[in-house]
Formats: C-alpha cells, sequence, structure tokens
C-alpha cells in the first residue's frame, strides 16, 4: 500500500529559485525511501513542502498521504496530522528542543497535545520513549534538560519524541550528520530496530551514500531539483544508469576495496563558475 | 640519518576551565596528552578521530599558533618552541596551514590578489610567481584574481585557501579538515588537487580529518587519537587493513559502506556510550570504559604506544590478533 505519493511537486522562492523541480516519490507503508543528493539538490525543501512547512515558497504539484491530499490543506488539519502521523527529524538536535524545559516534559507535551492525556501519563510515557530509545536511567534522565545530554543522545531524545505517537511516517532530514562515527553507529542501529519493530515508513534525506545503503529498500537521485534516477537499493547501486549517480558513488573515498590513484570525479562544474 | 622534517615529541596542551565571578580554576581540558609524531618530506601523515580528541590541537600546535603546556617541536632538526616571532617568521615559509571553512579562514574585504599577496608582504618578499599561474596551479581562473571572496562556490573558496598556503613553496602543509565542508563531489577535486600539488612540489601534508575514506585516499601513514592521545600509527594498508587497537577497529566499522549487500552482512563493532570528558579521562587506557576488550589492568595501568611490527605502533595491552 502506498502511503506517500508526491506528483509533480514544484517549489519555487521569491527571486525566481525553483529548488524543486516537478519531483514524484512513492514510498509504500513501512518501507524506508532514501533521498540523497549534495547540497543545492532541494532535498531537504521536498521534505518541508511534504510537511507544509513553506508559508513563503509557491509549492504545486501534488502531496498525498494515507489517501488525503495535503497540499492545500488548511493549517489546523496539517497540525493534526503532524506529530501524529507524519514525525520529523533534523540534522541539529540541540536547535529543535527548548533549552527551558526537561527533555521528558518536552516528548509529553507532544504526546499531550494530540492524545489529550494528563500529565502523568505524558511523562510515563516519556519514560518508556527514553528506554526504548536506549537513554540509560530514563526516570531520571527525562527531568534533564537537554544541555546536559550529548549529541548523539539528544537525536535519541529526537527520536523518542517523533515515534512517542506511533506515526505512520518519519521523516529523517541528514539525522547523522552532525555526529561522529562511532555515535552514528549508534543511531542508525537503533533506527534499523525501532522500524523493525513499529513498522514506521521512513523518508530518509541525506547525502552520505552509505547510510542510504545500509537502510533504504528504494532509492531516489536528486539533482538540480529533479530525481535522476530511482529504484530499489540494490539496483541504484550495482547497476546505476544516470551518469549523475554513476559519479557520485565512485567518487566516495572508501574505507575498503581497491585504492584508486585519484579519485572519479564528476565534471569541471564546480570550477567553472 | 637526516633529521626528520618534522618532529613533535610529547606534546601536551591543558586548557584551564574557569568558574563564577573570581575565575577560580576549576580544572583543566587535557586536550593534547603527551603526541609524538614525525613527518618525512613528502610523506602525508593522517591524523583521524572524533570530536574532542585532540586533533586540531595538535594541528596548533605543530603550526605553533598556540603554545604547548608542555613538549617540542622540530623542523629539520630546528626546535621552534623556543623561537620568539621574529626569528620564527622565516620558519613559517616552510610550514603553512589549510583550515576548514574556507569562508572564515579569507578576509571577506580583501580581493583574491590581496590575499595570495599577503604571506609574501609578511615575509617582506616579492612575489617569485605571479598571482594568475598560482589560481591556475590550484584550477582556478586567472581573472578570479579581482574578485572577492563570497563570489566563490565553497570548493573555489578552499582552492584560495590551498593557493594561499602554496605561496611561499612550503615544504610541509598542515591540513585541518580540509574536506568536511564541502559536498563529496567537491571533496574528491580537491582530495585530487592536494595529491597532484604533493607531487609536483614535493609535499608533506599532515591531513587532519574524522572521515576515515578521506584519510585512506590522501595519507601514506596514519595516526589515530583518541581524547587527546594517540592509540594507534601504522601505514595506510596495516592500518586499513590490520588495524591492532579496539577503538581503530570500532572506528572502521561504524564507517557505513556506500555497498548495500555489504553493508548490511557486515559485523559492526557498536561502540556503547559516548566519549569520556578531556576534564576527568579515566585512569588507566582513555578508551576501557568503551572497550569492548577491557579488562582489570586496563584500568590500572596506563597502556603506552609499543612497537608490534616494523612501523605499527599501538597503545593497547591487549591488541586485536596478538593475544
Amino acid at each position: 500500500m502506498t502511503l506517500l505519493t508526491v506528483r509533480d511537486l514544484t517549489v519555487d522562492f521569491a527571486g525566481g529559485v525553483r529548488a524543486v523541480d516537478g519531483l514524484d516519490l512513492d514510498l509504500a507503508a513501512g518501507a524506508v525511501l532514501g533521498v540523497v543528493g549534495e547540497s543545492g539538490s532541494g532535498k531537504s525543501v521536498t521534505s518541508l513542502a511534504v510537511m507544509g512547512l513553506l508559508p513563503d515558497a509557491r509549492v504545486t504539484g501534488e502531496v498525498r498521504f494515507d489517501g488525503r491530499r495535503l497540499t492545500g490543506l488548511d493549517g489546523r488539519s496539517l497540525r493534526r496530522l503532524r506529530g501524529d502521523r507524519i514525525a520529523m527529524i533534523f540534522q541539529d538536535p540541540l536547535s529543535c528542543l527548548n533549552p527551558y524545559y526537561p527533555v521528558g516534559f518536552q516528548i509529553a507535551e507532544a504526546y499531550r497535545a494530540h492524545r489529550r492525556a494528563g500529565r502523568r501519563e505524558g511523562h510515563r510515557v516519556a519514560v518508556r520513549m527514553l528506554d526504548r530509545v536506549g537513554i540509560p536511567e530514563p526516570e531520571r534522565r527525562a527531568r534533564a534538560y537537554p544541555h546536559e545530554f550529548s549529541g548523539g543522545m539528544r537525536q535519541r531524545v529526537m527520536i523518542a519524541m517523533a515515534l512517542c505517537l506511533e506515526p505512520d511516517l518519519l521523516i529523517a532530514d541528514e539525522p547523522t550528520t552532525a555526529l561522529d562515527v562511532t555515535v552514528q553507529a549508534q543511531i542508525l542501529e537503533l533506527l534499523r530496530e525501532l522500524r523493525e519493530m513499529s513498522g514506521t515508513a521512513v523518508m530518509l534525506i541525506t547525502h552520505d551514500m552509505g547510510v542510504v545503503a545500509g537502510l533504504a529498500d528504494e532509492v531516489v537521485v536528486m539533482y538540480g531539483g529533479r530525481a535522476v534516477e530511482r529504484g530499489p537499493v540494490r539496483e541504484v547501486f550495482y547497476r546505476p544508469r544516470d551518469t549523475y549517480t554513476k559519479g557520485l558513488l565512485a567518487c566516495v573515498p572508501r574505507v575498503d576495496g581497491p585504492l584508486p590513484d585519484r579519485l572519479p570525479t564528476l565534471s569541471a562544474r564546480e570550477v567553472t563558475a | 640519518m637526516n633529521a626528520p622534517l618534522l618532529q613533535a615529541r610529547d606534546l601536551v596542551k591543558r586548557f584551564p576551565v574557569r568558574h563564577g565571578l573570581t575565575r577560580r580554576l576549576a580544572g583543566q581540558v587535557r586536550a593534547v596528552d603527551g603526541v609524538s609524531v614525525r613527518v618525512d618530506a613528502g610523506e602525508t601523515l593522517g591524523l583521524v578521530g572524533e570530536s574532542g580528541c585532540g586533533k586540531s590541537t595538535v594541528a596548533r600546535l605543530l603550526t605553533r599558533l598556540i603554545e604547548p603546556t608542555s613538549g617540542t617541536v622540530s623542523v629539520s632538526g630546528r626546535e621552534l618552541t623556543t623561537l620568539d616571532g621574529r626569528l620564527m617568521r622565516p620558519v613559517r615559509r616552510d610550514l603553512q596551514m589549510i583550515f576548514q571553512d574556507p569562508y572564515s579562514s579569507l578576509n571577506p574585504r580583501h580581493t583574491v590578489r590581496q590575499i595570495l599577496t599577503a604571506p609574501y608582504r609578511y615575509q617582506g618578499l616579492t612575489p617569485d610567481e605571479p598571482v594568475e599561474e598560482l589560481l591556475e596551479r590550484v584550477g582556478l581562473r586567472p581573472e578570479h584574481a579581482a574578485r572577492y571572496p563570497h563570489e566563490f562556490s565553497g570548493g573555489q573558496a578552499q582552492r584560495i585557501g590551498i593557493a594561499r598556503a602554496l605561496a611561499l613553496r612550503p615544504r610541509l602543509v598542515v591540513c585541518d579538515e580540509p574536506v568536511s565542508a564541502l559536498d563529496v563531489s567537491v571533496q574528491a577535486q580537491i582530495l585530487n588537487l592536494l595529491k597532484d600539488l604533493q607531487q609536483e612540489y614535493g609535499l608533506a601534508y599532515v591531513f587532519i580529518a574524522h572521515d576515515l575514506g578521506a584519510v585512506r585516499q590522501i595519507s601514506t601513514r596514519v595516526a589515530v587519537m583518541y581524547l587527546g592521545t594517540v592509540v594507534e600509527t601504522a601505514d595506510r594498508d596495516t592500518l586499513y587493513g590490520r588495524a591492532a587497537h579496539p577503538y581503530t577497529h570500532a572506528l572502521l566499522s561504524a564507517v557505513p559502506l556506500p555497498d548495500p549487500d555489504a553493508e548490511r552482512a557486515r559485523e559492526r563493532i557498536v561502540l556503547r556510550g559516548d566519549l569520556p570528558s578531556p576534564l576527568a579521562p579515566p585512569s588507566g587506557c582513555p578508551f576501557r570504559t568503551r572497550c569492548p576488550r577491557a579488562a582489570d589492568r586496563c584500568a590500572a595501568e596506563r597502556p603506552l604506544l609499543r612497537t608490534i611490527a616494523s612501523g605499527h605502533e599501538v597503545a593497547c595491552h591487549y591488541p586485536e590478533g596478538r593475544t
């Protein structure tokens, strides 16, 4: 069953910048869709457009979630979906957390807003979620403030917050980019486990081909606001058809395999400006 | 035997941590805690580690941008740590640096020409090569000389930083995360450029990065840092093929491979917990709190770097494959 359908999505910003240009996406329930591309490819703007979080841009085309049209939906109905059925995590967890409130309160806040639950139940849910994302001593840590957590622990808090309402879709925008590689491995492991347990579909936005290779079922490669290639993850990685995809895969310096003397490069586009 | 191009011995850097109105001393961060490295002419030493391991502090100590708490740095056998500013200046011709953020390391009010001639001005030299030629060497165009840094993309701005470092024809360039702010396709171009320039000028690099793939691509030897110390050092192929320190193993196994079958099939060592605070490092081995092989001895006794094979040193009581 298709959970999310995006058709001919185009996003224009003031000043004539077209960030997304006629994009189609399909995400099945419970699946992981990797959206990869370099800076400026339009991958993050796409996720914001899906969530209806681009008030100043002109967004055309259609976004359907679970059969319902999201584009053109009023703010109140969108707010009811956001957090509850579609959740989002970002690259920088610190800027997403309120420094004045304990993290348990912030997790509970989202839960209570959607479920009309009381303080006590909210707290109970927060503690349970912190435990589930692997935070030791969850009862005590729920009362701690964001600055008392490390980067990896904060991203765990964000994941707990995103998943406390058991959403159908989690949009993860560069969820491990700001983290060290050993902490990134922990968070990727956690996302893998949670996905198996909860059946939440994930739209995984990243520039890291390795992250996509380990997690995604389907892949869309974006360049200049368009999808240049799409398909099942093994197809895209082992039999890429598009020259940009081929270049992107080849130019990543790897820790395994043969070592080229020079890395293949995509084009001279970067030097000719 | 000739003296190595660069030799650092037992470098220590502690930063005081002060609290409250009286700025009372609350403790010390041991950013670098006894690091020794050597770099020979024409080679690239990769220095790899996660945030807070002290690799950038080492970069600043090697170039004497900051003073060590103790320890020494010498270039071609000449001790730097005792030189005053006046005597240090000619040494800087041989010792240049490239930074992570290409924009913040270029003066926004200066044209590229002013930026690239500044090294000569400070040294009281006349440029022996026109700015236009220098630009072409790093893959930019002569007419770029009249432009300002904001007119360039990140990759181009990094090329300007590289050109500035090369202007005085140094023998050693310390590169502190030179490609981490760049997209992968641009990163590949910069890594290739650094390799080309190394061959052309016989440069030596200290290449500092957290990206193990980039370090492998450019380095001849690699040193792995953890919590202010070097835990393993070996030539590139040994380090990536037969690492002996459990931390190096964990680091390598944590890097996601851009290969779906390999990535899903591999055995991964996922480290527990976070980096300990450098304010209060663990007793004994700094890695023992996260180490899957830690034993009682690791808490009691700090392992020192010891040679386990030619050119391969490891600071571990129980190195992999040798117990």
